[in-house]
């Protein structure tokens, strides 16, 4: 039903529909709200599962972790400094390959504290083998969730993700959200049939050690379930599109793509910004689109060399930092490999970090700066503040 | 599409009032949305909150720098804070006193009501956002007092919320008679 909702509780709610057993985490600002929901919504015995409290981010996942060797379909959520402490069980979760859902309300990461948006939390996890997506709006950090627990608990594919939606502009924002009844994500998304579990009967070791003569094996096979995936979350959006009228089926979007010289490239809820300033550019004549990238991890590589053919120049427009690389941010290096062959430019502009708010004049910037063939750079800096 | 600002002081209910306008705004069927200034959560505190009405999807996720409406819930505010920053051309303020204001920029129309008063009278606590909500409709046209009634039924228990709606249409109708 249609309904007007907080994105923190149109996420709770989600992942009330889901039916999880299993939910632990610890509260971190802009995450907050989801967590203090789903808590209220197990002590109401509106949500059938275990609320696990504890003292920090590790054990939170930790104790995820081991729900979900035991057979449980596991929840958590957390942001920036919470993740990273985290970080040693996220790449544990996916080398034992349990399907953890973690919502993701994306901060910039410390130091300097900064409770505000940017993307460098989830991008650090980049290699760390879990899916990760990225919501435009409260209604797509809404979907994505069944959508990911859908293509986690595949058997063949079988890893975790992360459904990020943009700390505070999404998370504590009202707007419309239409959330599904329990009976249709029901029928949508069943009960979790867990491949191999903890069983006393039947005993299993996870995450054992590996020698030199096994360890190489187990990469191998995360790398292979993560290029499954991608046919695994087209079908998966696709049956969501056929039941909910809502197409997830690409792994990327392009808006007013047709004909157009430049392209912008983002992630998340900028993409929303873009489309009106794309709007506006287009009224006055100029050739311009965006191309969203929903899925980062699986990399559509594929699909975002298919919807650029035929653009002149990329602005990729980053909200994270790639220090030390020649690229400047981790999206534009991934995008200027899937265009290497065509010899199209690509530019990363890196801007909105910690919160700096980002305008349709931001968009119209970059795209200038496209079309002059600008490299890499911030934009919005405030010069004044550097020597 | 419209924008509207509202300024108040932590534990004014700012955010409430920006979500419950964007509430009743829904229940209108226009789309809306609505945020806080984020991170800015400190008691009596300046803070801010903003609205937006579209009759399409909002997609916009900056902040609001050019308002079409703006609500000061404390006249205090002023002489801190230049609440009229960015205020359209023809836009409208509505503030909570019932002083002369100095400084106010040519080209908006301003909107006096003693809201903290109302809300004595009726709600027996010097919390105007709800009352502000009803001068909002009866000055804007945005939303109307049903859907307030609706909003409001739906966030708080019975007896609370028809206290303030009871605040919210004195304050409709003083400003509707003002007009």
């Amino acid at each position: 039903m249609l309904q007007i909702t907080e994105g923190s509780h149109a996420v709770a709610e989600a992942v009330r529909l889901c039916r999880p057993q299993v939910v632990s985490a610890y509260p971190i600002t802009p995450q907050t709200h989801i967590v203090e929901r789903l808590a209220e919504m197990v002590a109401d015995g509106d949500l059938d599962g275990e609320y696990i409290c504890v003292e920090s981010e590790f054990s939170a996942l930790s104790s995820c972790l081991g729900a979900s060797a035991a057979g449980s379909r596991v929840y958590s959520a957390t942001t920036s400094q919470g993740l990273a402490f985290m970080a040693e069980v996220v790449f544990n979760v996916a080398g034992m390959r349990q399907p953890i859902i973690m919502t993701i309300a994306n901060r910039a990461m410390g130091a300097p504290l900064n409770i505000w948006n940017d993307q460098q939390d989830s991008l650090f996890l980049r290699d760390s083998g879990w899916m990760q997506f990225y919501a435009e709006d409260a209604q797509e950090a809404t979907d994505l969730h069944f959508i990911a627990y859908k293509v986690a608990e595949k058997h063949d594919i079988l890893l975790p993700a992360f459904v990020c939606f943009d700390g505070f502009i999404l998370s504590h924002t009202f707007e419309p959200v239409d959330i599904p009844t329990q009976e249709e994500i029901d029928a949508y998304l069943p009960a979790f049939n867990p491949l191999q579990r903890l069983d006393a009967k039947k005993p299993m070791s996870f995450g054992m050690y590996a020698t030199p003569d096994y360890y190489q094996e187990f990469r191998y096979e995360i790398n292979a379930a993560m290029v499954r995936a991608k046919k695994a979350i087209r079908e998966a959006g696709g049956e969501f599109a056929e039941k909910f009228g809502r197409d997830y089926s690409g792994l990327v979007e392009g808006y007013r793509l047709e004909d157009a010289d430049t392209a912008i490239v983002a992630m998340g809820s900028v993409c929303g910004t873009i489309k009106d300033a794309v709007d506006e550019m287009r009224d006055a004549g100029e050739k311009v689109g965006l191309l969203k990238i929903r899925c980062f991890r699986p990399f559509p590589a594929d699909e975002v060399k298919e919807a650029l053919r035929g653009v002149s120049n990329v602005a990729v427009l980053e909200k994270n930092i790639n220090i030390g690389s020649r690229m400047l941010g981790a999206v534009g290096l991934e995008v200027k490999d899937a265009v290497y062959k065509s010899g199209t430019p690509v530019y990363s502009y890196v801007g909105g970090l910690g919160g700096r708010d980002i305008r349709k004049k931001d968009i119209k910037m970059i795209t200038e700066w496209a079309k002059q063939g600008r490299n890499d750079c911030f934009f919005g800096l405030r010069e004044e503040l550097l020597e | 599409m419209r924008e509207l600002r509202i300024h108040g002081r932590g534990g004014q209910g700012s955010v409430t009032a920006a979500e419950l306008i964007a509430t009743a705004a829904f229940k209108s069927k226009v789309f809306s949305q609505a945020f806080p200034a984020f991170g800015v959560e400190r008691r009596g505190a300046p803070v801010q909150a903003f609205v937006r009405f579209d009759d399409k999807k909002i997609r916009l996720r900056s902040q609001i720098y050019e308002p079409d409406y703006i609500i000061v819930q404390d006249s205090t505010l002023i002489k801190d804070v230049d609440v009229f920053a960015g205020l359209k051309e023809g836009g409208i303020a509505i503030i909570n006193t019932e002083k002369d204001i100095p400084g106010i920029p040519e080209g908006i129309r301003l909107v006096k009501i003693d809201a903290t008063k109302i809300a004595l009278e009726i709600l027996g606590l010097p919390i105007e956002n709800t009352t502000l909500m009803g001068a909002f409709a009866a000055a804007t046209g945005e939303i109307g007092m049903d859907a307030i009634k609706e909003a409001l039924r739906e966030r708080f228990p019975a007896n609370l919320a028809e206290k303030n709606i009871k605040a919210a249409e004195a304050a409709y109708d003083k400003v509707k008679g003002g007009i």
